[in-house]
């Protein structure tokens, strides 16, 4: 046993583990300068959210510690158990919990305060491993698909009904890993394209520039962009995206020339234009007798049809309500009092620190509470507010390595599982940073979700290190063996 | 064929790695939009940061030339209400509490929110809602404040005035109106400001500067400190204190005298150009205008048939009759026509015109002296006839009057003197154009005759005389006259410290002086004289169309080193010598000596208690 106690020291990665001491020390700071009070208490006073979350903190070392002894293959045996009993868990969080902020997601044990959703990721990045690990496995056929859909939407279920949208929706990160894992780009490519479009033809579906909506323009050209790219990166015809792009930039440059003349609607030049492209792709499939041109014209055509379709049921069939409520929720509206509120006073948080910010416990818009979730959600503003745009830009690269360190250390794994709860470890980082970081800068819809290690809160920084700590075990087990 | 697979799906990496470069290069570029490139954000964590309380500075106070304070600075109480932080709450309370109805308060509040009315209108900052609570109003509704979240009470401060005269001069201050705060960015509403007076004209040195402090505000409008220990505030800098050139007796004395009268008194000292009083009558006592009486008293002086808000010292058009007969004088010496030895007949009338305009019993013919003496109308009749009609003088009788004119004008009439009070008038004298066109060019002096004796045409206001006086007691010069003798850690504009020469030589002037010493010697002003002080002076008799005759007076003395010169105007009083003359004996002796003689007492009484009003009013 002994042997083996040195051995995981000798074997484990420090790299990342510097990594992650880095981001949980300036997270921790940030935390200190986001509750930071004129009539402040003390930073180490238990009492103060510094102050208690170096407990957490120092708990989740004891943590780290405990899971660097188990074996390492104690995590392949006992994931499906694992599984199983978080999902046990969260059923009975939706009963037992009481109402806080709306959710039903807290499990409140004397003190201690737990949200079993954020101990739900790892438990279902090691189902969905031990699944896709399993012998003989292939993601490609449905009923093997269909059990990974399955291990992947039970927990989101449970969270759901619990009405924390925002951390069920991180479920849907795993799909990066059913991707590498061989599920069909066009799937994940299709999804985010939907969801991209959705939320730019919303955003600004208000905006005109002449007769020209402009968030539909700016969406058609999105297609036509994708269906170029696709052209090139599937089949490399070089002279077809020539064709294509070519074409279409003389005919915005005659569009542009006559607008001076006559209103020109460009979205109808755009559509137009994205018509022409489907029938020169069905022209070249058919020459060539290659159906992924047909593929892509149907791509190009059914996202135009997707986007009309969206205005359409959200234009007329939807009441007025209706629409303010989806837009709201997906912080669309600019409501000055919900959730518009926030972004805004994020914005300017983030704005006004300039180049180098405001200097550590500096900032106004932080002290003064004008950005609402600072230390919890919200809490990139303050990094933004006073440490600038060089202290926002250190974080992001920061997190960047972070995640690609674990894209590197999840292939290098011997074992299919190593591999899938590595990247199921990456793609949850990555997704908590897209949707996070941009939320407070207000690119992405106000999905209340934590910023790993940075966000105030125990649950949250607990999670987070066994996900990572349970990899970083698979990884220095393999090398153990070795 | 699997190895394959493996391998292509191991390519997936790096699609995935692309990704996460590709958010992180997004936000960055995002970031440096936020943060770089646009520059409102900053202003915008300030202002809702920064709560930017301003510090008011006292008003500079007013003293008088012997260092009596006038004007000084009591606390008042104003509500204030910032309409963002307004929360609902008893109305009804919040209006009794202040004595205002429901109806008041909802109005108020919609003007303040009126961007017509109030241009720098915002939610964030603080509105004047009331001013000038009383001390018992000011208890009361400090102790309910609370309840009433948004309002508060500012501290501010009004002005008192020591002495219930002087009104014109001091003038008073009150709340911006929306061309001052468009004119000048220095003002919000609900400030005040100088309205008349000297309060007006010399507001910017009186107002001081505002100082800012800046105090944290969290989200919730709570006031979280100061923003780094006071570090940026700016402490208020209180305005300059004036010291006026009024003496605040004299000037008390001369609206005793001038009360149940309508007219003028300005009294200069001649040396410097300082008005040593300035009395407009009727009059009233400057504490009507201050606080929140102000409304409502401005309305009744405004409704007043005698007009007691107009100044007529400064703005009144009153012809200057006999008075104007020194400034031909002077013209006439000036431009040769008449040499102090030149003899003109009168028989009871300029003979010229077959007596018109007429004259009084006096001996014939005369010379300058005698003429100024007995205000003898055809002696001046005489000489205009010889500028203008001898056209072996000028080419044309335009040229001659442009000539006349000009010397008129060097000596302060037809244009603003450019004293330092608002809403002083030019008063009028006609060039040959207006004569021209009044009589198609066809005109002579017997046209024109009666601006010989400062009728007709001729216009000037009570202070244009004073300074007409004041030079020729300075023999030749004059400072522009002004209300301020001293400005706290300033100096004057040059305007007044710099003498000014008419254009009519200093030698002539004493020609004239003699003749008016000879008036009190032996003249139409025998009843200035004063039993030790050799006073000079002229009557004036205004003709005016309106009613009887305004009474008028000009004089200097000592007649050696003059130490006052004065004009005064009573209207509808009859013969100058009846009234304004003996108002002019008392005011100079009351200058000079103090106080009034035991001869002169009779006098005293005798005009402190005649009433001479428009009958329409009586």
């Amino acid at each position: 046993m002994s042997y083996r106690k040195t051995e995981i020291w000798r074997t484990i990665d420090w790299f990342t583990i510097l990594l992650y001491v880095i981001i949980v020390v300036a997270g921790w700071f940030t935390i200190c300068g986001a509750s930071y009070e004129f009539d402040h208490v003390g930073l180490f006073d238990p009492s103060g959210r510094p102050g208690s979350q170096l407990i957490w903190i120092g708990t989740a070392f004891i943590l780290i510690f405990i899971i660097l002894m188990l074996e390492s293959d104690f995590f392949d045996v006992f994931s499906m158990l694992i599984y199983i009993g978080v999902i046990a868990l969260l059923i009975v969080t939706i009963f037992v919990a009481s109402d806080i902020k709306g959710s039903r997601s807290w499990l409140v044990l004397g003190p201690i305060r737990l949200q079993p959703a954020e101990f739900a990721k790892f438990a279902t990045g090691l189902a969905l491993a031990k699944l896709i690990s399993g012998y003989g496995f292939k993601l490609t056929t449905v009923k093997n698909f269909s059990y990974a859909l399955l291990i992947i939407f039970l927990p989101m279920v449970c969270i759901l009904l619990q009405q924390e949208t925002g951390s069920a929706l991180v479920y849907l990160a795993f799909f990066l890993v059913l991707y590498r894992e061989g599920m069909s780009g066009y799937i994940l490519l299709t999804g985010v394209c939907a969801v991209v479009f959705f939320v730019v033809s919303m955003k600004y579906s208000e905006v005109m520039v002449g007769i020209t909506p402009l968030g539909e323009l700016i969406v058609l050209c999105l297609i036509q962009l994708i269906t170029v790219l696709l052209v090139q990166i599937i089949r490399g015809n070089m002279l077809a995206v020539k064709v294509i792009l070519g074409g279409s930039l003389v005919t915005y440059l005659v569009a542009y020339i006559v607008s001076f003349y006559m209103p020109v609607n460009f979205v109808w030049v755009s559509v137009a234009l994205i018509v022409f492209t489907a029938f020169y792709l069905l022209y070249l499939s058919t020459r060539s007798w290659v159906w992924h041109y047909l593929l892509i014209a149907v791509f190009a055509i059914g996202s135009v049809l997707f986007m009309f379709s969206v205005d359409y049921v959200f234009d007329e069939i939807l009441e007025p309500h209706q629409q303010i409520r989806i837009k709201v929720s997906l912080g669309l509206e600019d409501d000055p009092t919900g959730a518009g509120y926030n972004v805004n006073q994020s914005k300017i948080a983030i704005g006004s620190g300039g180049l180098t910010g405001k200097g550590f416990l500096n900032g106004t818009q932080t002290k003064l509470k004008y950005v609402p979730e600072q230390d919890t959600d919200f809490i990139f503003c303050t990094v933004g507010e006073e440490q600038g745009f060089i202290g926002a830009t250190l974080v992001l690269i920061l997190f960047a390595v972070f995640i690609l360190r674990l894209i590197v250390l999840a292939e290098r794994q011997k074992s299919t599982f190593g591999r899938v709860y590595g990247y199921g470890v990456a793609s949850i980082f990555f997704f908590h940073l897209a949707i996070n970081v941009g939320m407070v800068t207000g690119l992405a819809p106000v999905i209340g979700i934590p910023l790993p290690f940075f966000s105030y809160g125990g649950s949250s920084l607990w999670g987070f290190t066994i996900l990572l700590f349970i990899f970083l075990r698979l990884d220095a087990g393999k090398k153990e063996r070795l | 064929m699997e190895n394959n697979l493996k391998y292509k799906l191991k390519n997936r990496r790096y699609i995935i790695s692309a990704a996460v470069v590709g958010l992180v290069l997004i936000f960055i570029i995002r970031l440096f939009f936020l943060q770089i490139l646009n520059s409102d954000y900053k202003a915008w964590a300030d202002s809702n940061a920064f709560l930017k309380k301003t510090l008011y500075p006292s008003r500079g106070m007013i003293y008088d030339r012997n260092g009596k304070l006038l004007v000084y600075n009591q606390p008042a109480y104003d509500v204030i209400v910032v309409m963002r932080e307004v929360q609902p709450f008893d109305t009804l309370d919040f209006c009794s509490t202040l004595g205002i109805s429901k109806e008041q308060f909802d109005k108020r509040i919609t003007d303040i929110k009126n961007r017509r009315l109030n241009p720098g209108y915002s939610s964030y900052v603080p509105q004047l809602f009331m001013n000038h609570l009383s001390a018992q109003e000011y208890g009361v509704l400090q102790e309910k404040l609370y309840k009433f979240p948004g309002f508060y009470i500012q501290n501010r401060t009004i002005r008192e005035y020591e002495y219930p005269y002087a009104a014109h001069v001091l003038g008073s201050i009150g709340e911006v109106n929306r061309k001052d705060l468009e004119e000048d960015s220095y003002y919000v509403r609900g400030d005040y400001s100088g309205r008349s007076g000297v309060e007006k004209s010399y507001e910017e040195l009186l107002r001081g500067e505002k100082g800012i402090e800046i105090l944290l505000r969290d989200a919730h409008g709570r006031i979280k400190g100061k923003y780094e220990d006071g570090a940026h505030d700016i402490p208020p800098v209180s305005g300059k204190n004036l010291t006026l050139s009024i003496d605040m007796d004299l000037q008390a004395y001369g609206e005793k005298l001038m009360q149940n009268k309508v007219g003028a008194i300005v009294m200069i000292e001649p040396a410097t150009g300082e008005v040593l009083c300035m009395i407009s009558a009727p009059t009233f006592d400057p504490g009507m205008l201050v606080g929140r009486q102000r409304g409502k008293n401005y309305a009744i002086l405004e409704k007043d048939p005698l007009k007691p808000l107009f100044d007529r010292a400064l703005m009144s058009y009153y012809p200057p009759g006999s008075t104007f007969k020194p400034a031909q004088g002077l013209v006439f010496l000036q431009e040769g026509i008449i040499t102090p030895e030149t003899m003109y007949t009168c028989a009871h009338g300029y003979p010229f015109r077959g007596g018109k305009p007429a004259c009084h019993g006096h001996y014939s013919p005369l010379g300058l002296t005698a003429a100024l003496a007995t205000s003898c109308n055809a002696y001046f009749c005489w000489g205009l006839k010889d500028m203008l009609d001898v056209k072996r003088r000028y080419p044309t009788v335009q040229d001659a009057f442009e000539v006349w004119k000009n010397h008129i004008v060097s000596m302060g009439f037809g244009y603003k003197l450019g004293i330092d009070l608002p809403g002083e008038k030019r008063g009028y004298i006609p060039n040959s154009k207006v004569y021209d066109k009044l009589y198609n060019s066809r005109w002579n002096s017997s046209t024109i005759i009666s601006i010989s004796i400062g009728q007709g045409e001729i216009i000037a206001t009570p202070l244009q005389i004073c300074n007409l006086s004041a030079t020729i007691a300075n023999r030749g010069y004059f400072h522009t006259p002004h209300i301020v003798k001293e400005v706290e850690a300033g100096e004057l504009d040059t305007l007044y410290t710099n003498r000014k020469y008419p254009s009519v030589e200093s030698r002539h002037y004493e020609h004239i002086a003699r003749g008016m010493r000879e008036a009190v010697l032996g003249g139409t002003c025998r009843s200035a004289a004063l039993p030790d002080i050799e006073v000079c002076g002229k009557t004036g008799t205004a003709e005016n169309p309106h009613g009887k005759d305004h009474s008028i007076f000009i004089g200097f003395a000592p007649y050696d080193k003059p130490e006052v010169a004065i004009a005064v105007f009573i209207e509808n009083a009859g013969f100058g010598a009846t009234y304004a003359v003996p108002v002019g004996k008392l005011m100079m002796e009351k200058y000079l000596k103090g106080e009034i003689s035991d001869a002169n007492k009779y006098t005293e009484d005798y005009i402190i208690n005649s009433v001479i009003l428009p009958t329409n009013v009586l």
